[in-house]
């Protein structure tokens, strides 16, 4: 068997326009993604991206790869079909917070319980972009959009806490601009299950700056708390970490500098559902990375498949002939 | 003991009725096997009601079973029952007006009582009254009876009850000369884990038919027998349209040289196809049980995407909710399937009784332009060869295809001869494989302008699918309008194209000219064809055609129906096909609409026809 070549990102390109306004974080997402898949020496041929409706669904029409631009909150759905008619098939859902967690949020807590062997990528915004600026369901009370210009009383959901709630196996949370991001990603991909991993991402035009705090090159590394299964929960320039109040049974942020030792703090256990819970939406900061992964947890795709051939060493093959002869038959002469 | 001397009919139309917890369906369905095995010809018709115990006694939880058995070839349940079997109060009151007169009610004294009657709205016993004076009358105390034969058992109270529907069907086993040994057979292997139950059921059975060997029955009442019907030779199933539509599509996959994938979320009266098809892992079918219709439609997109047969099963509000995924499967061109068992509407409407009211809405009912094909089954059996026919379509013109069938199909059962598989051909696909060069996913056959069909995993073809507009020369996004127009048109004229492959308009009965014409889908065909034979024998000269394929309509319609002096369209809708034919084909086609819930009887729409034939003389 001869080797291929290895590919490069550009071959993870497709031959069409890129059309997202410039500065839009989605175009660090797309080149993210593109080197995770050279960096897993993936197939295009055996990728497929399936999204749903929105700004971040435009993303399959841009990677060399199969893939499917769906209707607005379905792409789970789609992508589980796919998956269960191919397990040989890479599969990855590209979708955002208006898609996946308003009109499509049914369908996201299922594939997360079910567990599919895919990935889901979930560009959050925190605004409708496409549908120019109305406040999303993770936007903040007091967002003021057009469709809330006495901003916004809705009361936002935390992406990961969804996940988490909905029993996914594999919870992780990064940014857009980050060289972080490929190593999330193929984290995800190597789970077998839905890797579900919510990626913050700036829309320079309507929702400019939101996450500013926690993505700033510099001033961000304060704020970004990069867990790691069995390190203590400290951000990246050691400004915060993290400590288990017992007797409330709660997490708090604390200042590294108001005397605590790194021995206060929580270690990270990304087994650990509660704790994933605990850390998910602190004050001040953001915990980035794997949050929770069970490795142990049945994967719905390989349970069918292996109905299907439990059924088949059981009761042979199918017989159509014999079936229609099932049960009372009787013959007129 | 005597032989019993039995009075031949050449037909009978049984209605059992009970409570919703009775055992009514059971009773009826043991009834149709034990039947089906002495060589008549049959059609059922279960009408049950929404609620899956209603409160005992009352008359919405009244739950029916009819069946029509004969010596000769018969095509619907009947439109009144011979025979009334009513187990209580509430049974007898919304049956009886149903009864012919003259006819036998077979009734359960025991649940006579004081509270039952008043449930039922009696305020005298009708046993006791001249309410059963034009009928002859079976009065019996079944409830005690039946706890007599099952004494021996110790079951308690509650559960010896419930063998009462047993003893019935062991009397009217009796009545109409059926064998007990299927139903035992079945009862043995249905309570393999409770023997006693099993033995107890078999008991009460056995000492209903033992009352009729031995009870000294009134006069006019006496053991019958209805010969064996001369059908066609060969050998014989019962079947009910939903599970001819679960092989069907089975073995329509298996033509296709495909895997079967089939999404779903339950719903009356859909639910049972569902539980065919998972039935049938070992012939390669996968079912997904979807959260709801939505992903239930997606999932098996998603599935044809990767190269497998999707399938969705449904009723008309899962319909509604698949509408614009059904529209992304147009634009995309992929093969899919939405088998629609209609139920009464509009919203949740009449959940377990038949309709036809779907057919606007799987002919127009998606946003845009955005046609598929329509097809219609016509009886349970034909559920078979109508589903072979949407997966041949949906693959070969690469469309998804609309599967209409009703709660009446679905349910009913129908002695079906086994067909001969080596009959049907095959139609392999064939994946697209072609050079990467020049590809795009909208190359299309000339002759059927169906896209080609590369699936993921193919080297050098890779391609983006979506529900935005694509050139037609390149398949990337367009917004260009004339691309716009001729992509709607190329749309519209490829589903014209199958009917290419569909049979031409042909007539079921009667003969081109005819003073009038029946024309009808569906599951009135049995009704339709029956009252076209009654107003022939009455000198009218009438002919009957049946549709099969609603979109494309078939070719040649336009030119048979012109040849007729008068179009009437009876359907279970407000008329629309009958608008349909109108506006596409120009004709004056008439409605006759029947929206209860319930099928036409051949009565009423002989007697309709005759009355509509004579006002225009």
């Amino acid at each position: 068997m001869t080797e291929n070549p290895k590919l490069t990102k550009k071959d993870f390109a497709s031959d069409q326009e890129v059309r997202w306004c410039p500065g839009c974080g989605d175009y660090a997402i797309l080149a993210g993604v593109q080197k995770t898949l050279v960096d897993i020496s993936a197939k295009p041929e055996n990728t497929v991206f399936i999204s749903g409706i929105g700004c971040s669904s435009r993303f399959p029409y841009y990677m060399n790869t199969y893939g499917m631009h769906t209707i607005h909150g379905r792409a789970p759905a789609f992508a589980t079909g796919l998956k269960l008619a191919r397990p040989d098939l890479d599969v990855w859902v590209i979708t955002g917070d208006g898609d996946s967690l308003s009109i499509g949020g049914n369908h996201l807590v299922h594939v997360l319980r079910r567990n599919v062997n895919l990935q889901i990528i979930l560009f959050n915004n925190q605004i409708y972009g496409l549908t120019k600026g109305q406040y999303s369901p993770t936007s903040d009370v007091g967002q003021v959009s057009p469709s809330s210009p006495y901003g916004s009383v809705d009361q936002p959901v935390v992406p990961v806490r969804v996940a988490l709630g909905a029993n996914a196996q594999f919870v992780g949370r990064s940014f857009d601009v980050t060289r972080n991001l490929p190593i999330l990603l193929r984290a995800a991909r190597d789970f077998e299950g839905t890797g579900f991993v919510e990626v913050l991402q700036n829309c320079p035009v309507f929702n400019d700056g939101v996450f500013e705090l926690i993505t700033d090159r510099k001033a961000g590394k304060q704020r970004q708390l990069w867990v790691e299964h069995g390190k203590p929960l400290v951000t990246l320039d050691g400004t915060y970490g993290v400590r288990l109040n017992k007797n409330e049974l709660r997490v708090e942020v604390v200042k590294m500098e108001e005397g605590v030792s790194t021995e206060d703090l929580l270690l990270h256990d990304e087994t650990n559902r509660n704790l994933a819970w605990m850390i998910s939406d602190l004050p001040e900061i953001k915990a980035l990375g794997i949050l929770f992964r069970n490795t142990s947890a049945p994967v719905y795709d390989a349970a069918v498949r292996q109905q299907l051939q439990m059924a088949k060493d059981k009761l042979g093959e199918g017989d159509m002939n014999a079936l229609l002869r099932s049960g009372h038959t009787w013959t007129v002469d | 003991m005597q032989e019993t001397t039995r009075e031949d009919l050449d037909s009978v139309v049984i209605r059992f009725a009970g409570d919703s917890g009775d055992g009514m369906q059971l009773t009826g369905s043991q009834f149709t096997s034990a039947t089906a095995l002495m060589g008549n010809d049959l059609a059922t018709f279960p009408d049950f009601p929404a609620e899956i115990r209603a409160p005992a006694g009352t008359l919405y939880g009244v739950s029916g079973f009819q069946i029509h058995f004969a010596d000769h070839d018969i095509l619907t349940p009947g439109d009144a029952p011979d025979v009334l079997v009513a187990m209580n109060p509430a049974a007898l009151k919304v049956n009886l007006p149903m009864l012919n007169r003259g006819g036998l009610v077979v009734v359960n004294r025991g649940a006579f009582t004081k509270s039952n009657l008043k449930k039922a709205g009696y305020e005298e016993n009708p046993l006791d009254d001249n309410t059963l004076d034009p009928f002859r009358v079976l009065d019996l105390d079944i409830s005690k009876m039946t706890l007599e034969a099952v004494k021996e058992f110790d079951l308690g109270a509650k559960a010896a009850g419930r063998c009462k529907n047993m003893w019935t069907l062991g009397l009217m086993f009796w009545l109409f000369g059926r064998d007990r040994q299927s139903t035992v057979a079945w009862l043995r292997e249905k309570f393999a884990k409770k023997p006693k139950v099993a033995e107890a059921n078999i008991a009460a059975l056995n000492a209903g038919h033992i009352y009729g060997e031995t009870a000294e029955l009134p006069s006019g009442i006496g053991a019958y027998n209805v010969p064996k019907a001369t059908l066609e030779a060969g050998e014989y199933r019962n079947i009910d349209g939903n599970l001819a539509l679960a092989w069907g599509l089975t073995h329509g996959a298996k033509l296709a040289n495909i895997p079967l994938f089939y999404g779903s979320y339950p719903i009356t009266p859909a639910s049972s196809l569902l539980h065919n098809l998972a039935k049938l892992k070992n012939f390669g079918v996968a079912t997904f049980q979807a959260e709801d219709e939505i992903a239930a439609v997606c999932a098996a997109i998603g599935a044809s995407f990767g190269g497998s047969l999707g399938v969705t099963g449904t009723s008309g509000p899962g319909v509604a909710l698949k509408a614009e995924a059904i529209g992304l499967a147009i634009s995309t061109e992929l093969p899919l399937i939405i088998v629609d068992v209609q139920r009464g509407g509009p919203s949740t409407g009449l959940p377990t009784k038949t309709e036809q009211s779907d057919l606007f809405q799987a002919v127009w009912g998606r946003n845009g332009d955005a046609p598929l094909c329509v097809l219609a089954a016509s009886t349970p059996g034909d559920c078979f060869f109508r589903a072979i026919e949407a997966v041949k379509i949906a693959t070969k013109f690469m469309t998804p295809v609309m599967l209409l069938s009703d709660g009446y199909l679905a349910n009913g059962a129908e002695p079906w001869p086994i067909p001969d598989l080596g009959q049907i051909d095959d139609f392999p696909v064939s994946f697209y494989e072609g050079e990467a060069e020049g590809f795009h996913p909208y190359l299309r056959d000339e002759e059927t302008l169906a896209r080609v069909w590369p699936i993921p995993g193919t080297p050098g073809l890779q391609h983006r699918l979506g529900g935005l507009e694509k050139g037609q020369d390149s398949g990337n996004i367009s917004y260009d309008p004339d691309n716009h127009h001729a992509m709607t048109e190329l749309r519209a004229e490829k589903i014209q194209r199958i009917a290419q492959i569909l049979p031409e308009a042909t007539l079921d009965s009667g003969e081109a000219g005819a003073d009038l014409v029946l024309v009808g889908w569906g599951s009135t065909y049995g009704a339709i064809r029956q009252s076209c034979e009654r107003l022939r024998e009455q000198g009218k000269n009438v002919a009957h055609i049946h549709i099969h394929s609603i979109w494309p309509l078939p070719r040649g319609l336009k030119e048979l129906l012109s040849s007729f002096g008068r179009i009437i369209v009876p359907e279970m809708n407000n008329g629309q096909l009958a608008a349909l034919l109108r506006a596409e084909l120009g004709v004056n086609a008439e409605s006759y609409a029947k929206v209860a819930g319930q099928p036409f009887r051949i009565a009423e729409l002989t007697d309709e026809v005759a009355r509509r034939m004579e006002n225009a003389s």
